[in-house]
């Protein structure tokens, strides 16, 4: 019992519970999902045919195939290729897709107890420094394939993560300033205070439309999700920079970018969606017009965990959506958007945002 | 004179931010969404081997052998399609029935659908209406060179599973409810 209570024990079942039971899980069924949507928009039926004897369960079991087509299919490595760094490039690309969700929280605390697996006071820092790290993923991969097209998507895909990275950061600029903290926990705490008494929640879509949009955008070309997938481009250079991996290797790429998608979702949300709030809902109930709907803890949180789940998932099929919807920017299109117009949009916001605060706040 | 259309460009804000532009095509992928997930679906896929697309009931698929309101062959072994066949893929072998109003009928008719061009000239070239291609059967695949060699009884009307062709793998029609539209000369749902 005395083990079992140990902080460290705690936070490592947590790491294992988010990691596995939601993040993987949830990932590894939007592979699937992607491709049943997408058919869905395009008046298809998708993947149905996998099978155990006649149960096909609308193409469920697509997960299975895939899962163990992956394991049983041959690793190979180039000839010529960087043994040692083409082995260890798909960590890269999980590693940041995975280490974000060490700050998100999932619900309000029940007592003494978080459902986050760290409330770092450098929070938000801490998610710009690992999703930075993503670019490891892309450019090792591409350099050590020893393929051109590898190589050409490795380019892309890493001027466009560094061009893209420098507005991510930026757009978050004036959320900080106003709630003046990059913990994580308090930038969702913000979001459960209200404007006019208890009527309109601050979200972070409210105080800060513009970076909402910004951030989104930014997010999916750091996940090289279209419109900004030129990193990939089937269509011109077949995969870009993991054209060379097969088996497992190749599904640690994929898994990774379904992750990603989980990640943006959570993110978004996190930030401008109000995190794990529902509206109106505090920690001992519903706050509505000065009226009072008193509800026990455990229903709360369990409230808060299901909007949490739910406006991710949401966020999720948006992003799947758009890819079906919008068509690839052209390379030299994808950077003139972000140096040209959103990085001085970025700056705008920001000096908005501080003239805003200085006019509400008056000159101290 | 080289004549030129000229394609008017929106400009503008609204055109620059792309915002407009990717919400309206969010609502349509997202009607689509909706409609074939939650609503009545509403797809153009043909789900191969279960359903068949309708083919026009002049499409020359798979011969067949008509057969009389007695069950008896129709054809009279006149030889007429074998000899009109471009690909020589056709070969008859008549004997002699003790109907005298027939005379004839075909001991052997088997004809190699491998070697078949489906030009259709034997069914025009038939005196007594005796073979047609309106089968609608027009995936033949078989692992097997031999089971492209159709005999007499298995290109009969109202013919059923036998050894050697394991209708399994030949597309419909499978039952008798749907191959006695078929022997009609009419394909299930087609327009009459």
């Amino acid at each position: 019992m005395e083990l079992l209570l140990n902080p460290v024990v705690i936070s490592l079942v947590k790491v294992l519970v988010i990691i596995l039971l939601f993040v993987m899980v949830v990932g590894t069924v939007l592979t699937l999902m992607e491709r049943k949507w997408m058919s869905a928009v395009q008046d298809r039926i998708g993947p149905n045919r996998a099978n155990i004897g006649s149960f096909r369960g609308r193409g469920t079991l697509h997960i299975a195939a895939d899962g163990l087509k992956s394991i049983f299919k041959e690793d190979t490595v180039p000839e010529g290729a960087n043994r040692f760094v083409f082995t260890i490039a798909p960590f890269f690309g999980f590693f940041s897709a995975i280490v974000i969700w060490a700050v998100i929280p999932f619900a309000g605390p029940l007592g003494g107890f978080t459902f986050q697996i760290t409330d770092v006071n450098i929070g938000m820092l801490l998610v710009f420094a690992v999703t930075s790290l993503g670019v490891y993923g892309t450019v090792l991969a591409g350099w050590s394939s020893n393929n051109k097209f590898a190589v050409l998507g490795a380019a892309r895909g890493t001027s466009q993560m560094l061009s893209y990275e420098i507005f991510l950061g930026l757009s978050l600029v004036g959320l900080f300033m106003i709630v003046g903290s990059v913990r994580v926990s308090d930038l969702v705490a913000y979001q459960n205070t209200y404007w006019f008494g208890d009527v309109l929640p601050k979200w972070g879509v409210l105080t800060q439309p513009v970076s909402c949009v910004l951030f989104f955008v930014a997010m999916l070309a750091e996940a090289k999700r279209l419109p900004f997938d030129a990193p990939e481009g089937e269509s011109e250079i077949i995969a870009g920079y993991f054209l060379e991996y097969s088996g497992m290797r190749y599904a640690a790429f994929m898994l990774a970018e379904y992750v990603a998608i989980v990640g943006i979702g959570a993110l978004t949300v996190t930030l401008f969606f109000g995190g794990y709030h529902v509206p109106w809902l505090h920690a001992d109930g519903f706050h509505l017009l000065g009226a009072v709907l008193p509800l026990p803890a455990w229903l709360v949180v369990l409230l808060q965990l299901g909007a949490f789940i739910g406006k991710v998932l949401f966020f999720c099929w948006l992003v799947i959506i758009l890819r079906w919807t919008v068509p690839r920017f052209r390379f030299d299109q994808i950077m003139a958007l972000g140096w040209k117009r959103l990085l001085p949009v970025c700056l705008a916001n920001v000096a908005v945002t501080a003239l805003v605060l200085l006019a509400v706040d008056g000159w101290q | 004179m080289v004549k030129v259309k000229t394609v008017r460009r929106e400009s503008g804000l609204a055109v620059e931010l792309f915002l407009p532009a990717i919400w309206d095509g969010l609502k349509l992928t997202a009607y689509h969404f909706w409609r074939n997930i939650f609503g009545k679906r509403d797809v153009v896929t043909i789900q191969y081997p279960e359903e068949h697309r309708r083919v026009s009931p002049r499409y020359r698929g798979r011969h067949r052998l008509t057969v009389r309101e007695d069950g008896f062959i129709k054809c009279v072994a006149c030889y007429m399609c074998e000899q009109i066949c471009p690909a020589h893929c056709i070969h008859i072998e008549a004997g002699e029935v003790e109907d005298k109003s027939v005379e004839k009928y075909p001991v052997v008719f088997d004809i190699d659908e491998l070697r078949c061009v489906y030009c259709g000239l034997c069914v025009e070239a038939c005196p007594k209406d005796a073979i047609r291609m309106d089968t609608g059967i027009i995936a033949l695949a078989f692992t097997d060179r031999d089971r492209f060699d159709y005999t007499r009884d298995m290109l009969r009307d109202a013919y059923h599973e036998n050894e050697k062709t394991k209708f399994r793998a030949i597309p419909a029609p499978v039952t008798e409810e749907e191959a006695l539209p078929r022997s009609r000369g009419v394909l299930p749902g087609a327009p009459a």
